[in-house]
This record gives structure tokens, C-alpha cells and sequence, in this order.
């Protein structure tokens, strides 16, 4: 069975369009007005508007290596974080701290440590895996490279990337 | 030496060639390629604005190549150059099955009609002596009407070379388009031509200078910048009477309507929405351009946008005065707002000018109409569009046509 539909009984004035297509028009330039008078919320222009003042504090960027408040390396290359990491994107090899060194005492230290940026996930498992507390996920979200090499961040870049953070790890203190 | 005295004196023919040169390539490369990029531009900025968005804002002044920290933005003005920099730099790419010699000439029939139109449109009073439209013709309108129309060939052509089924069913719904809308876009115009008696569209912007606009009721015959900056308010007064007359407070009405018709089949003659259906990128992926590329699009984008601004310019010239404006002199002037330092024939000079500008503001605002109503107003459908055109426009100009002989032939006063 066919199924009628009832058409709407338009009025003259309605068949004329013209009304509705004038109070069309007046609803377009009112938009078009409130733009030209910046009364308009338009979107973050990015690169040069952020939405950084907005993430929150456990806000997971890019992975990054810390110092303490001596200048210490954090890392004692465990290599804990290169074992968890699911997308194997930590290489670390370690190196023996030699004997005159201040820190002798922490004996292993990493002689190189390598996040491949494009492998990361932000999964954040290396931070929460860290028993030094030496590794952190900070805010840097947006992170371009020209070629893979570049994507990835070597010691030196996490460590400038990381800085200084202060306290939380005592255990290596010379007199203690 | 001879040669030369002959070329700078007004009216000889060695002086109208060398002016008809100089006004062509004026109009063709110092308005309607310049007023199509920004007219594309100024597209995506109104449908930016309109949708509550920032739209093309990073092209401006490449600084930083010659040294500055930053590029000036400019709010993105820069894409006026860049588009066409875009369509220039791609491959024209041809598909295999295409009827190569109709594909070839599609896009330059589509772009020359709007660009010939220009040759009869009066964009200016006279500068210098020399009238400001390249063609006074007496046929005016009816070439427009007779070049105008032709445009709908490249788009047919350029529907059936494609051997695609979008292309070819865009130019099919052109072809029936064209026809249904001609008949309404040349009857809409008769009443014009009952009021004005001529069909030289130098003489109906003259006309419409003297006797007012056709789409207002009434004028104030001989107002003058000048009357009202040196207190003449008897002078005032007596023009504001003489502009008053039943005659043309009657015949406001079917003018209007003749605008509406003329302003709607005019969007329907350039393709744009709510009409334009040879193109329907919802439906037809793009219509008759949907196989081509690089600059064979670019010509097509050029033909329409060209349209656009030519069929802005018939608008303006058959109803909004063309390049007059109320009480403001033409370029046979000897003063300038009564300013006496400036001399008489700087004073033509700068009125012929203000005359040009007045023309291209118009344009620019019809424009605005334009793209305004494309980002208000959804497509219609096939069949609406044939009802309007052939059951409605075409019955309302013709009535329309009557109304005004009736009005003219009856009401003298």
C-alpha cells in the first residue's frame, strides 16, 4: 500500500518564497555582521594560540629524562622503562660509572638513552615504572621532525627537554 | 607629427582606436581579472564569516624571504594571488576518452561570453573626453542578451566531451536551465525599455541620471551637490516637487518585480545557487567541470566568476543607475564641489573617476548580493526549478510587460 504523504497547505504569502528566503538572508547577515563586529567565538588559531595553560597536570606529552637538584643523572639505567615500554621506543645502553666519579656509588649510569618519537605511544608506563623517578611525561604534545633520525630524541634532548626536578629521590645523598 | 595631433583630437578615428585599445585592455586586465580573484577571495571570506568561521588568513606578504622575522598576513589577502598561482601550476590533465578538440575549446567558450559583455557596459561617464564604455552601440541590451546566452555552449560542450556521466548530466540541466530562464531574463527587461525608449545602455543610464533609478519611485530632477553646499534651498525644494509623479509612483511596482525576475534569472544565467545545477558538487561530483583540471578548471572557474561580475554589471546598468549616483555630475563637470582651487578640467577629470568608482562600487555590492545569497539559500530541485521558470517567471514578466504599458499609456502625469 502506498503510503500518502500530506503535503503542508501553504498560505500566498508562504508560496511566494520571497518571505523565507528574505528571513534567510537576514540570518546569514546577522552572522556575517556579529563576525565583522568580533562578536563572534571563533576556533584556537593554533600555532600561535595554545590550549597549554588549559592541560591538566597529569597531562602525558612527551617522555623526557630529569636531573636532580646535585646535577645528578636521575637514571640509573635499570632499563626498566626500555622492558615495559609497549612500542619498544626506549633504547638504552648502559655504561659503569668509573670510581673517581662523585657518584661511584650508583655504579650504572646510561650511556646512551633513545625515545624514537614515532614509536612512542604516551602511554606513560615508563614514568609509572621508574623506581628513580627519573623519567617524566611533560607537556610537549607537538613534536615534528624532517627525517625519522630527527624524531628521535637522544640523551642530551630528554635532558634538556626534562630539567631539574627537586627532591623525591634521597637514597643516593654521599652520606647516606 | 600630423599622425599625432590626429590621435590626441576627440572624435577623429585614429583617437577612438587607440582608446577603444587602451579601455579593453583596462577592463579586461585591470578590472575583471583583478575583481574575479578577489571576487573568489572575498567568496571564501563571506562564507567563512557567514558560517561563523575565520576562513583563508595566512597568505599575505612573503617578509620572511627577504629577511623580516615575520610574514605579514594581512588577513589572508595574499590568497587572491595564491589561487591562481595554484590553478596555473597544476597539470592539465586530459582523460583518455574525452573528445579532445570539444574539451580543448569548452573552458574558453565558457570564459569569453561574460568578458565580451564588457564590451557594451557603460562603466563610466567620459574621462577626458573619451565616453567610458567601449562600445556605445544601439543594440546594446540585445548583444549582451545574444553573447551572454552563448555561454551555456561551453558548459553543454564540455558536459558531452567529458564522456562521463556527471559531466554530461550537468550540461544537460544547463541547457534546459538556459532555456527555461532566457525567456524570463528578456521579458523582465521590456519594461525598461517601455520607460526609457532606447535600448543604448549609455543612454538608459543617462536616462536614469535625469529621471531617477528605475527601481525608485521618484526623483528630485536637477539636485545638485551644489545646490545643497551653497544653500540654494529654493532650488531644493523645486526639485524635490518636480520629482514627485503618479506616473512613476505606479509604475515602482512592476519595476520592482522586473528587478526580482531579472535579479533571479540572473542568478540563474551565472550558474550560481540556488541554481546552480549544471554543477551541483553534491550531486554531480562537479558537474560539467568534474573531468577537468589545472588551468581548463581555472578557465571554467574564470568564465563563472566573469559571469558573475558581468551580470552584476547589466543589473546595475539596466536598474541602479549604472554609474550615476543621486546629484553627483558626470565627467562634463567644471567644478568639484564648488572647490575653486581645483580647475574645470581637473574637476571632469576627477568626476569621471568618481563616476568609474560609483559604477565598480555598485558591481563590488551586487557581488556581495551574490555570494550572500549562495551561503543562504539550499539548491533547488530539478523539477522546481523548471516550474519556476516556465510557470511562474515567465507568465509574471509577461503580465508584468502589460502592467507597465498600461500605466504608461494611461497615467500621464
Amino acid at each position: 500500500m502506498a503510503l500518502v504523504v500530506q503535503r503542508p497547505k501553504l498560505t500566498f504569502w508562504e508560496k511566494l518564497y520571497l518571505p523565507a528566503v528574505l528571513s534567510g538572508l537576514a540570518i546569514t547577515l546577522k552572522h556575517f555582521k556579529n563576525f565583522i563586529l568580533g562578536k563572534t567565538k571563533v576556533t584556537m588559531q593554533y600555532p600561535e594560540e595554545k590550549w597549554d595553560s588549559h592541560l591538566p597536570p597529569y597531562y602525558r606529552g612527551a617522555p623526557t629524562l630529569v636531573k636532580d637538584e646535585h646535577g645528578k643523572d636521575r637514571c640509573v639505567a635499570c632499563q626498566l622503562c626500555e622492558f615495559i615500554c609497549p612500542p619498544r621506543a626506549i633504547t638504552i645502553k648502559p655504561m659503569e660509572i668509573p670510581s673517581d666519579d662523585r657518584w661511584a656509588k650508583v655504579e650504572k649510569r646510561p650511556r646512551e638513552f633513545e625515545i624514537d618519537m614515532i614509536r612512542c605511544i604516551y602511554c606513560g608506563f615508563c614514568e609509572e615504572v621508574c623506581p628513580e623517578q627519573a623519567i617524566f611525561l611533560k607537556k610537549e604534545y607537538s613534536i615534528t621532525g624532517y627525517s625519522r633520525e630527527q624524531m628521535k630524541h637522544n640523551k642530551e634532548k630528554l635532558y634538556e627537554m626534562g630539567g631539574v626536578v627537586e627532591g623525591l629521590v634521597y637514597k643516593w645523598n654521599e652520606k647516606k | 607629427m600630423d599622425f599625432l595631433s590626429l590621435a590626441l583630437q576627440p572624435g577623429s578615428e585614429v583617437f577612438l582606436v587607440w582608446t577603444s585599445i587602451v579601455k579593453t585592455a583596462f577592463i579586461i586586465f585591470g578590472v575583471v581579472l583583478p575583481l574575479v580573484s578577489l571576487a573568489v577571495f572575498a567568496e571564501r571570506k563571506v562564507c567563512a564569516f557567514i558560517q561563523d568561521r575565520v576562513g583563508p588568513n595566512r597568505v599575505g606578504l612573503p617578509t620572511t624571504l627577504v629577511g623580516f622575522k615575520k610574514d605579514l598576513r594581512l588577513a589572508g589577502i595574499g590568497q587572491m594571488i595564491a589561487d591562481p598561482i595554484k590553478l596555473v601550476l597544476k597539470e592539465n590533465f586530459i582523460p583518455k576518452s574525452v573528445n579532445k578538440f570539444f574539451y580543448y575549446i569548452a573552458p574558453k567558450l565558457t570564459m569569453i561570453p561574460p568578458i565580451l559583455v564588457f564590451a557594451v557596459l557603460p562603466f563610466g561617464s567620459t574621462l577626458c573626453g573619451v565616453p567610458m564604455t567601449i562600445a556605445n552601440v544601439d543594440i546594446g541590451i540585445l548583444f549582451v542578451f545574444a553573447v551572454s546566452s552563448l555561454g551555456v555552449y561551453g558548459i553543454v560542450l564540455a558536459g558531452w566531451a567529458s564522456n562521463s556521466k556527471y559531466p554530461f548530466l550537468g550540461g544537460i540541466r544547463s541547457s534546459s536551465q538556459m532555456i527555461s530562464y532566457e525567456l524570463a531574463l528578456g521579458l523582465s527587461v521590456i519594461p525598461v525599455f517601455l520607460m526609457v525608449g532606447t535600448l543604448n545602455l549609455q543612454d538608459i543610464v543617462l536616462w536614469q541620471r535625469d529621471n531617477g533609478w528605475l527601481v525608485a519611485p521618484f526623483w528630485f530632477k536637477d539636485l545638485t551637490v551644489d545646490k545643497v553646499l551653497h544653500g540654494d534651498w529654493a532650488g531644493v525644494w523645486a526639485a524635490i516637487q518636480s520629482g514627485f509623479s503618479l506616473q512613476r509612483l505606479l509604475v515602482w511596482i512592476p519595476m520592482i518585480i522586473s528587478f526580482i525576475i531579472f535579479l533571479v534569472a540572473m542568478f540563474a544565467e551565472t550558474n550560481r545557487t540556488p541554481f546552480d545545477l549544471p554543477e551541483a558538487e553534491q550531486e554531480l561530483v562537479g558537474g560539467y567541470h568534474t573531468e577537468y583540471s589545472g588551468m581548463g578548471f581555472a578557465l571554467f572557474f574564470l568564465g563563472e566568476y566573469a559571469a558573475m561580475i558581468a551580470g552584476s554589471g547589466v543589473i546595475v546598468t539596466l536598474f541602479l543607475g549604472g554609474w550615476s549616483l543621486p546629484w553627483i555630475p558626470d565627467g562634463s563637470a567644471t567644478s568639484f564641489l564648488g572647490l575653486s582651487f581645483i580647475p574645470p578640467t581637473l574637476a571632469g577629470i576627477l568626476w569621471g573617476l568618481v563616476n568609474i568608482t560609483v559604477f565598480f562600487a555598485k558591481v563590488c555590492a551586487l557581488l556581495f548580493l551574490f555570494i550572500w545569497v549562495r551561503w543562504t539559500l539550499p539548491r533547488f530541485r530539478y523539477d522546481q526549478l523548471m516550474k519556476l521558470g516556465w510557470y511562474f517567471f515567465f507568465e509574471l514578466a509577461l503580465v508584468n510587460i502589460f502592467l507597465v504599458a498600461v500605466i504608461l499609456a494611461f497615467v500621464k502625469a
